[in-house]
């Protein structure tokens, strides 16, 4: 019945995703490549060269390319440089392990300040043990005399 | 072990705000060292090497195969609108320069192989044209816009460059002649 429910699951999912790169909307692809020359999404450039790139996505969805066709297409005349998200691939994997390393370095710093700071605060509640520090007067005659009374 | 430890942490500060520091340095070097940065100070820097694929179907073409000659070097895309009034300009001076130790390069930047052709076919354009798509010439020359036109002697140093398209024969000769002329 689990097993069932998380196939489901996973088919809720995949099915938009297998239909995003079979029949790729003209939107999603300008919004995941970059214009050459300007360098923002082509979503937000007018730039002739962005205008073009546009007018060929157009003509190559209408032919019934795929999406990973499309891009690579792109990439071919224009290099990895146009894609708006890195490939999980090659060099520019570091750009998607870089800001998780740097994460669990970020974490493992706060934890162990953390852990740090929580047993120095244990420390403080803890009396003296060594001793060097001197009694009230008071208290240390009382002590003397109490000492006195009971080895008599 | 807190000193040790924060006396780590402070070494690693420093060690990051350094090496952020020495990447701003390269940066800037980098930046200096185009060509175009040169120029403006009056040198006359190494024209940078490249390789790559003619648009004419002929394999590819080494910068460095040139020397000897003065090399006019245009930087130019289909999608660019002064590039389309500039080439007719290009063609003519290749025609009364053919022959004179003066090659016409031009070089197809961030642009689609297909339209670079078809541009080249509908201009008649009959000098060596290059394609670099990815624009990997640009950071290196320091081409600001498109067009633009470098001037290569032939010992391979630029000598002179026109940003913008070349708005006349005399400004494009004059160019050449710098390009020819003994170092």
């Amino acid at each position: 019945m689990r097993a069932a429910a998380l196939a489901l699951i996973a088919l809720a999912f995949a099915a938009p995703a297998r239909a995003s790169e079979e029949r790729p909307t003209a939107a999603e692809l300008e919004s995941e490549l970059v214009c050459p020359v300007c360098e923002t999404t082509l979503d937000t450039s007018n730039a002739p060269v962005a205008l073009r790139m546009k007018a060929f996505i157009r003509a190559r969805i209408a032919a019934g390319d795929t999406k990973s066709e499309i891009k690579a297409s792109l990439v071919d005349q224009f290099g990895p440089a146009v894609l708006a998200v890195p490939p999980k691939r090659g060099f520019e994997l570091v750009a998607w392990l870089l800001p998780l390393a740097g994460l669990a370095l970020g974490a493992a710093v706060v934890g162990l300040l953390a852990w740090r700071w929580s047993h120095a605060r244990g420390d403080e509640d803890e009396p003296p043990v060594d001793g060097d520090e001197p009694l009230d007067p008071a208290l240390e005659r009382r002590l003397d005399d109490e000492l006195a009374r009971y080895e008599s | 072990m807190t000193r040790r430890l924060r006396l780590v942490g402070q070494i690693a500060a420093v060690a990051v705000v350094a090496g952020l520091l020495g990447l701003l340095g390269w940066k800037l070097t980098q930046d200096e060292s185009a060509v175009t940065a040169q120029l403006d100070q009056g040198g006359s820097p190494a024209a940078p090497e490249f390789t790559l694929e003619r648009l004419d179907g002929k394999g590819d073409l080494e910068l460095a195969s040139l020397r000897g000659k003065a090399v006019v070097l245009n930087f130019w895309a289909s999608w660019c609108g002064p590039c389309k009034d500039e080439t007719p300009l290009l063609q003519e001076g290749w025609k009364r320069w053919q022959g004179k130790d003066v090659v016409f390069v031009g070089v197809d930047v961030k642009d689609f192989r297909g339209d670079a052709k078809d541009f080249l076919a509908r201009y008649g354009v009959t000098y060596t044209n290059v394609y670099d798509g990815k624009g990997s010439t640009v950071g290196r020359y320091g081409v600001t816009g498109f067009p633009e036109t470098y001037f290569v002697d032939k010992a391979g140093n630029v000598r002179y460059r026109i940003a913008g398209p070349v708005e006349d024969a005399a400004e494009l000769d004059a160019g050449i002649e710098r390009a020819l002329a003994p170092a």
